[in-house]
């Protein structure tokens, strides 16, 4: 073969690729096998989440962030109501701050349990998904006896939560806990030592702590590089100060560190899980699990067949809602893919004027074609499994 | 906390003098705004100067105010890590003024300064990229402008005698329902439909 017919081969990945992780549609460009070119098209699941939701209330703003993420849908509510809380000045009572850490974690629990065992997949196995799935099924249900919807919860609500927990639904969450770290030994045991899972990752879409920084990775992709950032240290909401809970950090920022990062996650939030279920178990976590301002929170519905005032609030509250105060907050959690933040801008009125959606996965995903670059194209579809990207909140 | 960040903003416009045009902390987090051509240096001195450290970057967002003169905003959020606060820097763009790309400074600007384009039209001079990112191909029009309506100009569907997806204008079923919740004792400023006969 002469050296003029050698020449670079360009590719079409998706959108309706298995290891795509939904809808990304991939142009890749190969020399031989090599990626010398990555370019991500996006957008194929963009619905205009913001523009909705400026011409929606604050509280009919809240289900389109459980299609976000919709592996772990309360965890973005719940930045839209600390955004929503701060400028309104609304104190969370402790109870629904302890039901909001917990159900963050089983959040946490959904989406690491999705991705490490999705990432395998990617590199070829496929008991993990199997045993991972039954494990998410369970913590679904916890999701639907809490809210009664499985996936699209809208159950944390600006001032608090929608409704109280029954101590049946918390005692068995705590059971839960008990079995739960047994199956993440079985996935332990398939993937951790296995000799093709570390092929696929280790040193794979390595970076350091600089480019991690200045490229705004959050959550897993930073703690991977060595740096022990976490909003819920770092920054605390709710009553994360009060847990007992370490931060697992990786020493070479490749996908075997971040897959080992997100094993031991699970494991912490499966502690923090069961220390508020203590907490919620105990007398000093009985209370309202929602503020009593009865011009933010509407009222009960057993208080609204009795009570004029209740009934006239519940109408005004779900056909205007409440008029938060002008300004502007930034309001962040730390989600199981990262940072997740709500910048949000109020006039006044009782529509946000402008809520800007930061979604981890956005970032991760930009920089794709730089973590693939040289690369072998098999890579890539580990190197997606690793980024943890989901496109409910990366198109929005 | 408000103090500490008060502090911070005063240390900031001390250094960078005149180009820093107003600095608020307002709801425990600290703003400052400056004019869009200086914003890589204000960047570049708040990533670097050992006081602020702001080297973490997290977000880029856009804003829509169109009764202004300078109708865009255009929010960079930064993190320092090392002591845990955060800063928000605003500048104004308009509709023929550009500004310019910080992805010389952070690298991860890039995707949030084509989302910004996409959805605002807000250009950024010297981007290495500056493609449409979230909207369809071959898309027209900027969707979160405050003047560009909630259901879009266009609508597709499958045609089944050409088989493909074509695109045609909006057709509503039912009038778009917007109910002026600003005013319901006051009274609107429009005429509701009807009206305008009994006035006559």
């Amino acid at each position: 073969m002469t050296e003029a017919s050698v020449r670079n081969f360009s590719m079409n990945l998706g959108p309706q690729h298995p290891a795509a992780h939904g809808v990304l549609r991939l142009v890749v460009e190969l020399d031989g096998e090599v990626v010398t070119r990555a370019d991500p098209h996006i957008g194929l699941l963009h619905r205009g989440t913001e523009k909705l939701i400026e011409y929606k209330t604050y509280a009919q703003s809240v289900p389109y962030f459980d299609r976000l993420d919709y592996v772990a849908p309360m965890n973005q509510e719940h930045a839209f109501c600390l955004a929503t809380e701060r400028l309104l000045g609304l104190e969370v009572p402790r109870r629904g701050q302890l039901i909001r850490v917990l159900f963050s974690e089983i959040g946490r629990l959904l989406s690491h349990l999705l991705n490490v065992t999705t990432q395998a997949l990617d590199c070829g196995a496929l008991t993990p998904p199997l045993w991972g799935f039954e494990e998410r099924e369970k913590l679904m249900v916890f999701y639907e006896r809490a809210c009664g919807a499985r996936l699209h919860a809208n159950y944390v609500r600006p001032g608090g939560v929608h409704q109280d927990l029954p101590q049946k639904l918390i005692d068995d969450i705590g059971h839960f806990c008990t079995t739960h770290p047994r199956v993440l030994d079985d996935i332990e045991g398939l993937l951790t030592d296995n000799r093709i899972f570390k092929q696929r990752n280790a040193d794979i879409a390595k970076f350091t702590q600089k480019e991690a920084l200045e490229r705004g990775f959050s959550g897993v992709m930073l703690r991977s590089t060595g740096a022990a950032w976490d909003l819920r240290r770092a920054q605390p909401y709710e009553c994360y100060s009060e847990m007992d809970f370490a931060i697992p950090v990786g020493k070479n920022g490749d996908n075997y560190d971040r897959y080992v990062i997100r094993m031991e996650e699970m494991r912490q939030a499966v502690k923090i899980m069961r220390q508020c279920v203590d907490k919620l178990s105990s007398t000093t976590g009985a209370g309202p699990v929602s503020s009593t301002d009865g011009k933010v929170v509407p009222p009960q519905r057993a208080e609204m067949k009795r009570s004029m005032e209740a009934l006239i609030h519940h109408f005004k509250l779900y056909t205007e809602g409440y008029k938060v105060p002008a300004g502007e907050v930034y309001a962040a959690v730390e989600a199981p893919k990262g940072e997740f933040g709500v910048y949000l801008v109020s006039d006044g009125t009782n529509r946000p004027y402008r809520c800007k959606i930061r979604a981890p996965g956005y970032a991760h995903l930009a920089a794709l074609d730089y973590l693939c670059r040289g690369h072998m194209l098999a890579d890539i579809s580990a190197v997606i499994g690793s980024l943890d990207v989901v496109f409910g909140e990366i198109d929005r | 906390m408000t103090q500490a960040l008060t502090d911070l903003g005063q240390h900031i416009s001390a250094k960078l003098g005149g180009t820093i045009t107003g600095v608020t902390v307002a709801f425990g987090e600290l703003t400052v705004t400056c004019a869009a051509a200086d914003i890589i240096a204000v960047l570049t001195f708040l990533r670097d100067d050992p006081a602020c450290r702001f080297d973490y970057f997290i977000d880029l967002s856009g804003a829509d105010y169109p009764e202004r003169a300078l109708r865009f905003d255009v929010v960079y959020h930064l993190v320092d890590p090392y002591r845990a606060r955060r800063i928000r820097v605003k500048v104004q763009a308009g509709l023929d003024s550009d500004v310019p790309t910080i992805t010389t400074v952070y690298p991860g600007a890039n995707w949030y300064e084509r989302e910004v384009f996409d959805l605002y039209g807000v250009v950024f001079a010297g981007h290495p990229d500056l493609r449409r990112i979230l909207t369809d191909y071959g898309f027209s029009g900027h969707p979160l402008r405050k003047d560009f309506p909630l259901t879009g100009h266009v609508e597709v569907r499958y045609d089944d005698e050409l088989k493909r997806v074509v695109y045609e204008p909006v057709k509503l079923a039912q009038e778009f329902r917007q109910f002026d919740y600003l005013s319901p004792w006051e009274g609107s400023d429009y005429v509701l439909p009807g009206d305008e006969k009994a006035k006559s």
